[in-house]
């Protein structure tokens, strides 16, 4: 069995964040593998090895100039990376980047498309999906647990009062929870066999892809950005043993007790 | 109005509409007098609450038949849209509605706005983002012809009714969803749950890393029983499996704006900020005196969670 991993690299969320002129992130700093991604590559790992044979291979749209990320994904045992790299992609929205996506993956012929539910920087939450109906295949998102019997896919799926068991034949894809596997360290033989393997850099024109992907293609535009209303920090006591008191007593204070 | 007309799809949720399509559907007859509304499943059940808050017409996308509704919801909304295009289509923050916003975006190729908390006419519709960690807003727009295709986070607005009629039902089209609609339901299971939902409850009591260790959790959910309110969690300690997803508060999480929210052991990550910071009153337990949650605690305590909420508990409980 073969899978596609679709991942992201991102500036480390625990850094200062910050908008661009044009209103881009700033992406200009060191660039991590989404923390949200490891799920996903793992889950891929523990399947292939679960059906006996096959590779898992991460995608991904960005800069190519840095892809230590995409090698951590590697180190991981994805068998290689394809990433999709041009200056015309920037301002790329989530449409956009499926169709990018998308295209990468018609070459790949995966049985299985796994995809975090959304990424820790954008957060827009609709790239699989999009992806998936571009692919004119099925989806199952926020995947607390995937398993694979011959040429079904079931999983549990989270709701809002607990989870739902859907299954879908393959190939579709499928958008997985934090939690869903518990994602391996890469090991010290993992991170050396990494160097050697396979990552492909394309630009659009390799997809044959143009202008409906890239900021003409995004359709939407940023008219503002504004200091939110910031909230001011109230009272801090230090407990002294009468913390606990002094919490009731705020409590009565806003008629909550 | 400069808005001609918006569709809200609206959740069924045990016979009822979920809190955050009443919301969308407030706000929307506050933006457009042509409120329209898309559900599925039991839709006649619907009519009267759907009319009641505002929209005059009810699209049905009828019975599912097991399959998630993303696929089927969003492939009649597309066959609608081709017969009289909206100018915004609202949908709310949902494991099923973003599912229903990326199949439509695909379909009528529309590019999509998430994570919406704001929306307003300024000679067009203007949508507003919290980013950072709720830091900054982001205003946007959508360019180039076709519905705006709109997804509302809960507790952005506020829901009234407005007594309108029973809203008419109306069939819609089903369209082709080929292979991309076999993805079924096959069993559910409802997590057994006590006190008010994490989204209504008056009172919060949210618990971090601070905790130590999963079986400290305990102290949380006691608390929150104590305070009539519901326990929620970070990230953290949901991703490291202590408590279900459904606990989660934040950005990825839910959007809480209970009465008194109170972060036990919680740092204050960006992301689990945006979710809680629009809460009326704020209070922080940390023993890290400097942990960014104090700065917009309105009452915090800088302290050990294991000694601070044990003599809380015994308090309240005392109080009986």
């Amino acid at each position: 069995m073969n899978v596609v991993v679709c991942v992201k690299q991102i500036p480390d969320p625990a850094a200062p964040q910050s908008l661009d002129a044009s209103h881009n992130l700033d992406r200009s700093g060191k660039l991590i593998l989404d923390e949200a991604d490891t799920y996903g590559v793992e889950m891929a790992l523990q399947l292939v090895d679960k059906a006996g044979g096959g590779e898992v291979t991460v995608v991904s749209m960005g800069s190519g100039a840095d892809v230590a990320g995409l090698r951590n994904a590697l180190a991981m045992g994805a068998a290689k990376a394809v990433i999709v790299s041009d200056d015309a992609l920037r301002g790329t929205d989530a449409l956009g980047t499926a169709k990018v996506l998308a295209a990468v993956i018609k070459r790949e012929s995966p049985d299985l498309i796994l995809a975090a539910t959304e990424s820790s920087d954008g957060y827009t939450g609709t790239t699989p999906v999009q992806l998936a109906e571009l692919l004119g295949l099925a989806s199952i998102t926020f995947a607390k647990s995937v398993t694979v019997e011959g040429s079904t896919v079931k999983v549990e799926r989270q709701t809002e009062s607990g989870y739902d068991e859907v299954s879908a034949p393959t190939p579709c894809v499928v958008t997985v929870t934090a939690g869903v596997v518990e994602p391996r360290y890469a090991s010290f033989k993992g991170i050396m066999a990494a160097k050697s393997k396979p990552v492909e850099i394309l630009s659009v024109a390799d997809l044959g892809l143009g202008n409906e992907v890239g900021p003409a293609g995004a359709r939407q535009e940023i008219t503002a950005v504004l200091a939110a209303e910031s909230r001011q920090a109230g009272e801090k006591h230090v407990d002294e043993g009468d913390g606990a008191q002094k919490i009731v007593a705020y409590l009565e204070s806003i008629k909550v007790l | 109005m400069s808005v001609a007309n918006i569709w809200v799809v609206v959740e069924p949720a045990n016979g009822s509409l979920t809190s955050t399509s009443l919301e969308l559907l407030t706000h929307a007859r506050s933006l457009s007098s042509d409120v329209s509304a898309i559900t599925w499943g039991d839709a006649s059940a619907l009519a009267a609450q759907v009319g009641e808050y505002g929209a005059t017409t009810l699209y049905d996308v009828g019975d599912l038949g097991g399959a998630l509704p993303g696929v089927p919801v969003a492939a009649a909304i597309a066959q609608l849209v081709a017969v009289r295009s909206p100018d915004a289509i609202l949908i709310p923050t949902s494991y099923d509605g973003r599912d229903i916003a990326g199949r439509l975006s695909a379909r009528l190729d529309r590019p999509v706005l998430t994570n919406v908390m704001g929306l307003s006419d300024e000679g067009g519709l203007v949508t507003e983002h919290a980013v950072f960690g709720g830091s900054q807003t982001v205003k946007a727009h959508f360019t180039g012809a076709g519905p705006g295709i709109i997804v509302v986070r809960a507790k952005s607005f506020v829901a009234e009714a407005s007594g309108g009629a029973p809203a008419s039902v109306v069939a819609a089209p089903s369209g082709d969803t080929g292979a991309s609609g076999l993805a079924k339901i096959t069993a559910s299971h409802v997590e057994e749950r006590t006190g008010p939902k994490l989204e209504e409850a008056a009172v919060v009591v949210s618990g971090g890393r601070g905790l130590g260790e999963a079986d400290q959790y305990a102290l949380i959910e006691e608390t929150a029983k104590l305070l009539h309110g519901a326990a929620g969690a970070s990230r953290a300690i949901v991703d490291a499996g202590w408590v279900p997803y459904s606990h989660q508060v934040g950005q990825t999480g839910k959007t809480v704006k209970p009465t008194v929210y109170i972060a036990c052991g919680i740092s204050g990550a960006t992301q689990h900020m945006v979710g809680m910071k629009g809460s009326k009153n704020i209070v922080a337990i940390n023993k890290d005196p400097d942990a960014p949650i104090f700065q917009i605690a309105d009452f915090g305590v800088v302290g050990d969670v294991h000694k601070v909420l044990p003599a809380l508990i015994e308090q309240l409980k005392a109080r009986g």
